[in-house]
């Protein structure tokens, strides 16, 4: 009653074929793992002999139909002998869904492709930075519209958001600014004291934490953790297609999901900034103090009197714009995820990546900006 | 057929935290035929699937599939028992990186050392077994709908002409005229390549046209098995609601009319 009869996985018979006097015969069992090599051979026959096919798949139905036709396009005609009824049903079911054209195997890759490949590439990253500053504008336009009318505002996912994305960061954070603060005091301790000038590593460590590494450092992790947050959640909800429902339901994602997650990580870098400051003032203190002898009363006294409190400044003024930077960059590359999860995880990688590298590249442009005007 | 059943289930135990979706339930399955599973939802239909092929540990309770214990049972030998069964998950489970032609071939990638041609012409003939255009074969799992989906899946399930498919819901959200397409499909391969088919659904026109045997599931164990008919006289309030109810009437005058 099977077409197999019930087999034992692996007790099977190799098949066999062989050209006896103008007829094709087979012999054995014909199935998906051992069919393949013997339509290598080619000879002169027009019958095909099925009667000592003890066992056939649809593989092995392929096979003969295969052998069929190659029989049909040397000008014969293929006759089929001593199949049972069930090994006819399938032959002939192959025999209907056989494709007409041959199925294209992927081809190899030439140098022109990869040309091709480059110009696409370069075009397609111009098309995104304008899609990108796009949504910024949507961004934007979405928030204006939401001062006009306060109402709407979901102060609610802001709070939710401002907990994900900084008081629950708070740890880390902090963590990471002391160990640079202990780092920095103790590489400036082996250099400053071939001079004698010890006590400068206490503007070293301010100046550093203060106006760069504080904000800089926090701004990576905060891609890091909170960017590829917002962009796996709502790739998810894309992928889920909770993005249409919500356009269905007459809400507005850009208002929904993403101004809460800008609003949310606007207000909580430079917070979580200030505070990488202080976790980093001390680190380095503490360190001064075990190493140089530096105590806490001079750290503090110098770094009151050395220490301009514009560098403070400085180093918080472009915490909202790295925020901005992470949270459009997180949000963007969530709603570009298509239906499948590898889109997902690839752009959840891409907004780290591209997140960082623009925090960077701010942060230099800063820089150049604050030397322009002097500060 | 007093052969030995292909699949057996015995004191099936399954728990999720502290609910208890199967409390004892046997189940047999004879080679060759078409076994449809009903019961409510929730009742663990898709739960006794998975457990059967080996995805779910069970609490307690054997599961034998060609005589061999499921459950404990070596990786070689599981990889084996693996090879002889294809399963259609409910909502198709494509790989969704991977277009519909990808897909059909994975299962022959990964078990078998065909060459790229033999695995494309093999699975060009699955995918128009099923029912789908050839151009379906280029296309990925997001730009297909929903029954297409279902046929990619069942296609993959078909790759290596398996002894048991397993197919959760195939014609759940398929148009009638779909669903009765899919239905005549499942039983014409089950002719073609001698299949044992393990069918859940809810879809009464499916058991009657298709099912040799019917089991029921409620209250965590199979409540009833055999024939339409003989559903039809099973006392047991949920069994009478549902092959006695409008839509049930409505399935059993279209076939008497057929
Ligand atoms: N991974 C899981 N964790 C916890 N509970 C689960 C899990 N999978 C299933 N369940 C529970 O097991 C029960 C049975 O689920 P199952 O998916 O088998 O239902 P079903 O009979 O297939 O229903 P439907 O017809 O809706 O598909 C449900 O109550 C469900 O909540
Ligand atoms: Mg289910």
């Amino acid at each position: 009653m099977n077409t197999r009869g019930s087999r034992p996985a692996d007790n099977t018979t190799a098949p066999q074929m062989n050209f006896v006097d103008g007829v094709l015969v087979l012999e054995g069992d014909f199935l998906i793992g051992s069919v393949e090599g013997l339509l290598a051979q080619h000879g002169q026959a027009e019958t095909i002999d099925l009667s000592g096919v003890t066992r056939l798949d649809t593989a092995g139905a392929w096979a003969v139909v295969t052998l069929e036709r190659r029989i049909q396009d040397a000008g014969g005609t293929p006759k089929i002998t001593g199949a049972t009824s069930l090994q006819s049903d399938l032959i002939e079911t192959l025999r209907q869904n056989m494709p007409e054209t041959d199925i294209p195997v992927a081809p190899k890759k030439s140098v022109a492709d990869r040309l091709e490949q480059v110009g696409r590439s370069t075009v397609s990253a111009f098309q995104k930075t304008m899609a990108i500053v796009g949504f910024l504008g949507r961004v934007v336009a979405t928030v204006a519209g939401l001062i006009v009318r306060p109402g709407r505002i979901r102060w609610t996912a802001i709070v939710h958001h401002m907990q994900q994305v900084g008081l629950n960061a708070v740890p880390i954070v902090s963590l990471m600014a002391f160990l640079i603060g202990v780092v920095l005091a103790f590489q400036g301790a082996a250099q400053l004291r071939q001079f004698g000038a010890e006590v400068f590593v206490v503007d070293l460590i301010a100046i550093s934490i203060l106006r760069e590494l504080g904000i800089l450092l926090t701004a990576i992790i905060v891609a890091g953790r909170s960017g590829s947050a917002f962009t796996a959640a709502i790739g998810s909800m894309k992928m889920r297609e909770e993005i249409d429902a919500m356009r269905t339901l007459g809400l507005d994602p850009v208002e929904v999901l993403v101004v809460p997650r800008v609003i949310a990580l606007t207000i909580m870098l430079p917070v979580l900034g200030i505070i990488a400051n202080f976790a980093g003032l001390f680190g380095g203190a503490l360190m001064s103090w075990i190493e140089l002898g530096v105590s806490p009363g001079v750290f503090q006294s110098r770094l009151v009197s050395n220490t301009g409190v514009e560098h403070l400044f400085v180093g918080l003024i472009k915490a909202p714009f790295f925020a901005l930077i992470i949270a459009i960059v997180g949000c963007f590359e969530g709603m570009q995820v298509k239906g499948n999860a590898e889109s997902l995880g690839h752009l959840t990688s891409t907004s780290v990546v591209l997140a960082i590298f623009l925090v960077i590249a701010a942060d230099a442009l800063f820089s150049i900006f604050f030397a322009v005007l002097g500060i | 057929m007093d052969e030995a059943p292909i699949i057996s289930v015995r004191g099936l135990v399954t728990r999720f935290g502290k609910h208890t979706v199967h409390d004892g339930l046997d189940l047999d399955v004879r080679q060759g035929e078409i076994i449809g599973i009903v019961g409510g939802s929730g009742t663990g239909k898709s739960v006794l699937l998975r457990a059967v092929v080996g995805l779910l540990k069970p609490v307690e309770g054997q599961i034998t599939v060609f005589g061999e214990n499921v459950r404990d049972t070596s990786a070689e030998d599981y990889r084996r028992l693996r090879r002889r069964w294809g399963v259609m998950f409910q909502d198709g489970a494509l790989f969704s990186s991977l277009n519909v032609q990808q897909n059909v071939e994975a299962p022959m990638r990964e078990q078998l050392a065909l060459s790229p041609e033999t695995r494309a012409a093999l699975a060009a003939i699955k995918v128009r077994m099923v029912g789908l255009p050839e151009d379906a074969l280029q296309k990925m799992p997001s730009e297909l709908s929903g029954g297409m989906r279902k046929r990619a899946g069942f296609a993959r399930a078909i790759a290596l002409d398996p002894e048991i498919v397993f197919l959760d819901e195939p014609t759940a959200g398929l148009d009638p005229i779909g669903a009765a397409a899919f239905d005549t499909l499942i039983a014409q391969l089950r002719r073609a390549l001698g299949l044992t088919v393990f069918l859940v659904t809810h879809d009464l026109d499916s058991l009657h046209a298709i099912c040799d045997r019917i089991a029921v599931l409620a209250e965590g164990r199979v409540l009833a098995t055999g024939t339409m008919s003989e559903m039809q006289n099973v006392d047991h309030p949920w069994v009478q609601a549902y092959f006695k109810g409008p839509r049930a009437r409505a399935a059993l005058a279209q076939k008497e009319t057929i």
